[in-house]
């Protein structure tokens, strides 16, 4: 082991990386303290795929140009307005600066993924993938003399006053203790711990999936939330989507969503329809689809579609259950016939003229007389055989977390805490209050992981 | 072909494609996401087209021990491995694959033996360098057939494979498209161009492909040197021992040099590499491959070097060992990678520009 450290960085993801790299540049001795061990290293940044980045002009792999102005309109119609105006567009502007830095610290970026291309403006994607963004960085910062520590989970900070004087973490089987001169925080949510989200959501939280790492637990978070340490973020809510209900309970990561619900009907453990499928196009309506599932007895939705419609979306990790016969897939699928049967037919018996029908852009071929209606590519179910998936509210990140100002500092009261920053997931919520814009949080743990290890830095220097 | 190897292949293709984040790196990813389901034939040529770069994996955010246990590289090497095995012609000979590691020592042993013995029964009467210990004749007579059989062995091969996955018309662009593919190991830059990950993990680094390279272009100047002796030879009757600045000297020299340097680099990157991102069972063989072609490069230098010395006498059969056992063994061998590699090459640019 080194001697102590300048600074301490909790976590091994995307931001903490930004942020080691950027400190140990300035001259800092850093270490890493990441949970995982090294196969698990960076947090949900492995299963990222892109970032979003604003633009005056075609840059990197980006196309034609995505001004501030439209970036943060995107942004508030997710948000719903909430979401602080200030550190939002400061976020946005310092993108641009963000890939050529990222590009000159080994990231490699690749064209818009098939399947994408309504990204291929808007968000660079990683070549590889998010595992491949943090080998690369973790070899960056490794170059630099950044020392990392897997399976080092902090225990504690101790807060004296306004200030960090003492960091507890668990390493190799003992208890270690360090009195960094900078500590920051890059060390995610809490939604892998479901005990929290059970407190925070209420027990149908137990039968949610987690969409990314386990090792999210928020173990930091509480323990300096217990101290006073200034929050943001609606404590009780995650933003959850609905995935294939098969997916492992931790780290399904892409491969288990499914694309499917708008050419189809779902339906509850007692076969009833709960939610117009086709209210809009996937996208835009998937997230919708986590809450909408919580919300149904035992947190479990089934998709059912017929033959005509399986190529029309990506393919999922898992094939679809097939039967012959609609009571045949009820059977395989646990759902009572008789009402399977019924539910089918009587959105059968209200679907209308389909020749309209069109994929990829809102058809308006709706049903009529029925409640809930399918307001979009209402086509009846009819063409044998017949396909269903399970789906589960999978969540990707809580909103919960740690309030920092421009310069990524946390503060207590309304003093800044003099030695403490923080970056990432676990202050996201400073600027995303509810919602998700695709590759923003990556983006905001870019930006603020770089903050926070020049700031640091500085500090400690 | 073996089921398990192919209902691996399947399963872990199927979480590919409903990932799609190594698009970027190889030919293998773009040909994999135009299919939404992976017959016995499609799994076969994304085995082929896979040149083992290992990007995919270190990039793979389901490796073990994450529950989906992903390991492509592996899975496809594996496959690629069987399929070579299935497609040999004639089929009793596809066993030498499992054993090719004692297959080029016992054939090394034996070539030598056979050429040794020959050069002693039939000491030719006259005859200038190394014709004066054995003669045009006989050299000819074992070595026409050993180059010729062998490919006709591997056109039968290539004909089975191109039915397996379905191939469609070709046109010389595809082939082209092949050769220029296959020339600049493009499938070994990484798509960024940045190479691969072979010997040091994650680590991007053009050694693998460098290397590759070396052999490759080494081996066709060796190659070229012999066609032009027999060119001289045949039509303009210039008789070998050739000159330093003679087209079989010019071609030979540098290519035994590059196809030294190019399999001893291979071989210290391999010992280097995770063997478990490839076929484990193949390695033994990989490697002795690698080293015969070491051993032929090394020992036609050393033929060269050896000119007028009495020791041509006994480094002369030990290259031609060498020589005859690369050529027999070229359609069981790892040799026969390139050949089928070539295939799946124009296979995929054929597709890609009908459909």
């Amino acid at each position: 082991m080194q001697t102590d450290p300048d600074i301490v960085i909790i976590g091994g993801g995307n931001a903490a990386l930004c942020a080691a790299i950027t400190a140990a540049e300035a001259g800092a001795r850093v270490r890493i303290l990441e949970a995982a061990p090294k196969a698990y290293r960076g947090g949900n940044s492995r299963h990222t795929r892109n970032f979003r980045c604003m633009h005056t002009g075609p840059l990197g792999p980006l196309v034609d140009s995505y001004g501030e102005d439209e970036y943060f309109a995107d942004l508030i119609k997710v948000t719903d307005g909430k979401t602080d105006a200030h550190l939002a567009r400061m976020v946005i502007r310092e993108s641009e600066a963000c890939l050529p830095w990222m590009e000159a610290h080994g990231v490699r970026f690749q064209p818009s993924l098939s399947g994408t291309l309504s990204l291929a403006r808007t968000n660079a994607f990683f070549r590889g993938g998010g595992k491949s963004l943090v080998n690369a960085y973790y070899r960056t910062a490794e170059a630099l003399g950044v020392e990392v520590l897997y399976e080092a989970p902090v225990a504690h900070l101790e807060l004296d006053g306004d200030r960090i004087v003492r960091v507890d973490y668990d390493h190799g089987g003992a208890r270690h203790h360090v009195s960094p001169a900078s500590v920051i925080v890059a060390s995610g949510g809490f939604q892998a711990d479901t005990d929290w989200l059970a407190r925070a959501w209420g027990p149908a939280a137990k039968n949610f999936l987690i969409r990314g790492t386990p090792f999210n637990r928020g173990v930091v978070l509480a323990d300096l939330l217990d101290q006073g340490v200034e929050q943001v973020g609606d404590p009780t809510q995650c933003h959850a989507v609905a995935i294939d209900g098969r997916a492992p309970k931790y780290d399904g990561g892409i491969v288990t969503r499914l694309d499917c619900v708008p050419f189809s009907i779902v339906v509850n453990k007692d076969a009833d329809r709960f939610y117009d499928e086709g209210e809009d196009v996937w996208p835009k309506r998937y997230a919708i689809w986590g809450r909408l599932v919580a919300a149904q007895p035992d947190q479990v939705g089934y998709v059912i579609i017929d033959a005509k419609s399986l190529n029309l979306f990506m393919p999922s990790v898992f094939p679809p259950i097939k039967g012959d016969t609609i009571e045949d897939l009820a059977r395989k699928m646990d759902l009572p016939p008789d009402r399977l049967r019924n539910t089918v037919d009587t959105f059968n018996a209200a679907c209308g003229d389909t020749s309209g029908f069109h994929p990829t852009e809102l058809d308006g071929v709706a049903t009529s007389g029925l409640v809930p209606a399918k307001t979009n590519w209402a086509r009846p179910i009819t063409e044998p055989p017949f396909y269903g998936y399970s789906l589960r509210t999978g969540v990707t990140f809580t909103y919960l977390g740690l309030k920092v100002d421009s310069r990524a500092q946390c503060a207590i009261g309304n003093r800044p805490i003099g030695n403490l920053w923080a970056a990432g997931e676990t202050m996201a919520g400073s600027i995303l209050g509810q919602g998700y814009l695709a590759g923003f949080g990556m983006t905001i743990g870019t930006v603020f992981g770089r903050i926070a290890g020049r700031e640091a830095a500085a500090h400690a220097n | 072909m073996q089921t398990d190897l192919l209902t691996e292949a399947r399963r872990q293709a199927e979480i590919c494609n409903a990932c799609r984040y190594c698009e970027g790196y190889c030919s293998v990813f773009p040909a994999l996401h135009r299919e939404r389901a992976f017959s016995d034939g499609d799994l076969t040529q994304l085995a082929n087209l896979c040149h083992n770069c290992r990007g995919c994996y270190y990039a793979c955010q389901y490796t073990a021990p994450h529950e989906f246990d992903l390991n492509l590289p592996k899975a496809l090497a594996e496959l690629r491995q069987d399929s070579w095995k299935d497609h040999a012609w004639p089929r009793g000979f596809a066993h030498l694959f499992d054993r090719s590691g004692g297959a080029i020592a016992i054939g090394l042993v034996l070539g030598f033996a056979l050429l040794f013995a020959a050069a002693q029964l039939l000491q030719p009467a006259s005859g200038d360098g190394f014709y004066a210990y054995m003669s045009h004749t006989l050299m000819v007579a074992i070595f026409a057939p050993a180059f010729v059989l062998p490919l006709l062995a591997l056109a039968v091969s290539l004909r089975r494979y191109w039915r397996t996955v379905d191939g469609p018309r070709v046109a010389l662009a595809d082939i082209g498209a092949a050769m220029r593919s296959a020339g600049q190991m493009k499938n070994l830059a990484g798509g960024h161009g940045d190479g691969c990950n072979f010997e040091d993990e994650d680590r991007f680094t053009h050694a693998r492909r460098h290397a590759h390279q070396a052999v490759l272009f080494g081996f066709l100047l060796c190659f070229a040197s012999t066609s032009s002796g027999t060119v001289l030879h045949y039509l303009f009757a210039l008789e070998a021992p050739y000159a330093w600045y003679s087209l079989p000297k010019l071609l030979g020299v540098p290519g035994g040099v590059l196809l030294c340097i190019g399999s001893a680099w291979l071989a210290w990157l391999k010992t280097k590499a995770d063997p478990n991102l490839g076929a484990a069972d193949a390695w033994g063989g990989e490697m002795a491959f690698v080293l015969l072609l070491f051993a032929v490069g090394f020992t036609g230098l050393a033929l060269y070097a050896l000119t007028g010395t009495g020791a041509v006498g006994w480094m002369l059969p030990l290259h031609l060992g060498a020589v005859l056992t690369l050529f027999l063994l070229t359609p069981y061998s790892k040799m026969a990678h390139g050949f089928y590699r070539m295939t799946a090459l124009t296979k995929e640019a054929a597709t890609q520009a009908r459909g």
